[in-house]
């Protein structure tokens, strides 16, 4: 009897996580298949006919959208560790009393919706606004130079929205190394670089895996920063902005539904690839 | 007899911000010493460590290894390896790796890594452990690799900061003789931090007990048991027993000292003051307890008579506590060698004489109201 308890016990415990994810998940993907394959008009309706062509179909017409916005969302990801870096080393090895309160300041943004700071950004990136209107009358820049719209824009964008989802993970990881690891590594002939990058930041490496996923995935499919600060241009777009648009546009359900399957498919392997390259294990620390 | 001298600290202070941590602190270190630091937790000893170590910049002062001025040197650059309390080994690499660590530092051909890191787990005796990731090994294990990878590098001197403190009573006591074996097979200067007087003196050559950021006393563990110069001393190593009076007067190699109550007890004469108030101790396993209260002093031994206030049989010692006439208390180690069980202590009450020999006798200059008011004794200075 007790045996039998222990057997069933962890199957138990597994019971609400694995509800979450078919209610939450599987359940709602199994759904988007499904409008993925139907044919029609918002108008007429939408009958399932098992029309798989879409897939070939809205990856021929998009594949470039999807590779912007892996490089977007990649380079994004590249700017908020190097910039994170610092920033969640500072706080953890220097910031004293003082590290709650940096914290703090790191996720104040969040008490403003993302919206709106992304319109903000808009403004205080415009042509002629507070940062480019300055620099023109200093003539540091040309007067026609315009920075929203531009791929970089999108990409700053992406970087200022998603770096506390970097630093958090770098301060968590980063603030667990035990400092005399740092000083034996120095004792033992190492130099501060070499101390650095031997030491500290391969005992960091569970928070850069944890900051690039958390920072990689919203990013990939993000559709407000290129909306915003993209200025609306198809030139800059990503494939959550053609996704929004089928869906809420043009009321293209079954294409809206196949480029979203997609990219969760595209996520899903570069994910697994990347976790494979630095090695599972350091999301678990 | 002339030696040289591996460590000299000249007038080493460090104060974090108002506190000072080492206070005007000189020392030198021999080759191939086995040096001790002892004293409690914000004596200094780990600081004046890590400035040796390089791990923290004295604020003033001078630090030497060899004939080298070091002070400003970082650690990597300094001929010194440190064993660190909680060993502090690289959890993400294997113990080969940790090892060798520092040979890779200084490019090592690959090939006699191999051979060095083999010699040096045999040496602490855990060969074949080359692949376990530290998590892996026990405590005792742990502080063997942590060993092995500050020894590989041959440093001039060998930094110890308590490396035995979150081991077991049992495997401490076996570690402190393999530390002692190594130390003599790889004849590398040590210098070893630590709070355990015992530990101190099963493996040191000297030890210098400190307090409050300076020196306390510097000698070998023989002279600081048998000979404490302060009443701090006599009291951190071991139990003493301390009577206050005023020296009376000496004949040549003894001085006579008169306690408050008339009695007067002799003892060596070494260096120990010659006039005003001193303290005369001496330590519990030194005296004789003699149930015959009257039985007088003889042979020229030191007598004290006073009550049983405790008696308390242990096995190898009875532990007695007796009350001078004065009030004082002292603690007598009696060993049981004539006597056959607890039935045979002294009861409560009974009265006694104590009887030992001058030369087992300290004398400590000055009184007690005098460290009392010692204003070193609160101060905290040890950085965490």
């Amino acid at each position: 009897m007790r045996s039998l308890s222990r057997g069933i016990t962890p199957l138990l415990l597994l019971l609400p996580g694995t509800a979450w994810l078919i209610v939450f998940f599987v359940v709602p993907m199994a759904f988007m298949l499904l409008i993925s394959l139907q044919q029609g008009t918002f108008d007429t309706g939408y009958q399932l006919t098992w029309n798989f062509g879409i897939y070939p179909e809205v990856i021929g017409q998009y594949w470039e959208l999807y590779w912007r916005s892996a490089i977007f969302a990649l380079a994004a990801t590249g700017l908020t560790l190097a910039i994170g870096y610092p920033v969640a080393y500072t706080i953890a090895f220097r910031g004293g009393r003082l590290k709650n309160a940096l914290l703090l300041i790191v996720v104040l943004p969040f008490f403003v919706s993302f919206v709106i700071r992304t319109l903000n950004w808009r403004m205080i990136l415009s042509d002629n606004g507070i940062v480019f209107g300055f620099l023109k009358d200093l003539g540091i820049v040309a007067p026609d130079f315009h920075f929203l719209a531009t791929p970089a824009s999108v990409i700053f964008g992406l970087t200022y929205n998603f770096l506390p989802f970097m630093i958090l993970p770098l301060y968590v990881a980063i603030e667990k190394i035990d400092r005399r690891l740092i000083e034996a590594a120095t004792d033992l002939y190492a130099s501060r670089l070499q101390a650095f990058w031997r030491v500290t930041f391969v005992l960091s490496l569970p928070g850069v895996v944890a900051g690039s996923l958390l920072t990689f995935i919203p990013a990939v499919g993000d559709f407000i920063t290129a909306e915003v600060i993209g200025a609306g241009n198809p030139q800059v777009f990503m494939i959550g902005n053609i996704i929004q648009r089928k869906f809420l546009d043009s009321l293209d359900y079954p294409a809206a539904a196949a480029l979203g399957f997609v990219l969760v498919a595209v996520v899903m392997v570069l994910v697994t690839v990347y976790t494979r390259l630095v090695g599972s294990d350091q999301l678990a620390g | 007899m002339p030696q040289s001298v591996d460590v000299r600290l000249d007038h080493i202070t460090k104060r974090f911000h108002e506190v000072v941590a080492v206070d005007d602190l000189s020392l030198e270190v021999e080759r191939g010493e086995f040096f001790s630091m002892l004293g409690p937790s914000g004596c200094g000893k780990t600081t004046t460590l890590r400035m040796i170590g390089g791990f923290e910049e004295a604020t003033s002062g001078t630090i030497y290894l060899g004939d080298a001025d070091v002070t400003g040197q970082p650690p990597f650059k300094r001929d010194v390896n440190t064993v660190f309390q909680n060993y502090a080994l690289f959890p993400h690499l294997s113990v080969f790796e940790n090892v060798a660590f520092g040979l890779r530092r200084r490019k090592v051909a690959a090939s006699e890594i191999v051979t060095q890191v083999g010699a040096m787990l045999e040496l602490v005796e855990l060969p074949g452990y080359e692949a376990r990731k530290p998590s892996q090994l026990s405590g005792g294990q742990q502080q063997r690799v942590a060993l092995a990878r500050a020894l590989i590098n041959r440093p001039r001197v060998l930094l110890l900061d308590e490396p035995l403190g979150a081991l077991d009573l049992k495997l401490r006591k076996q570690m402190q003789l393999e530390l002692k074996r190594i130390q003599t097979e790889v004849g590398i200067t040590f210098i070893y931090v630590t709070h355990d007087q015992e530990e101190a003196m099963t493996m040191s050559d000297r030890i210098a007990v400190m307090r409050a950021g300076r020196i306390e006393q510097l000698g070998n563990p023989e002279e600081l048991y048998e000979r404490p110069r302060t009443a701090f001393v006599a009291g951190f190593l071991g139990v003493s027993n301390l009577l206050e009076g005023d020296v009376a007067g000496g004949d040549g190699s003894l001085v006579t000292v008169k306690l408050h109550d008339g009695t007067l007890l002799r003892a060596p004469a070494d260096g120990a003051a010659t006039t005003g108030p001193v303290r005369i101790g001496v330590r519990p396993e030194k005296l004789r307890v003699d149930a015959r209260a009257e039985a007088g002093a003889s042979n020229g031994l030191n007598a004290l008579s006073g009550t049983v206030l405790d008696a308390s049989y242990i096995g190898v010692s009875t532990q007695y506590l007796v009350q001078t006439a004065e009030g004082h208390r002292l603690t007598v180690y009696a060993q049981n060698l004539d006597t056959a069980g607890a039935g045979e202590l002294l009861a409560g009450g009974q009265h006694v004489q104590l009887t030992w020999k001058p030369q087992h006798t300290f004398v400590i200059s000055g009184t007690a109201e005098h460290v009392a008011g010692d204003p070193h004794l609160t101060e905290e200075g040890e950085s965490a």
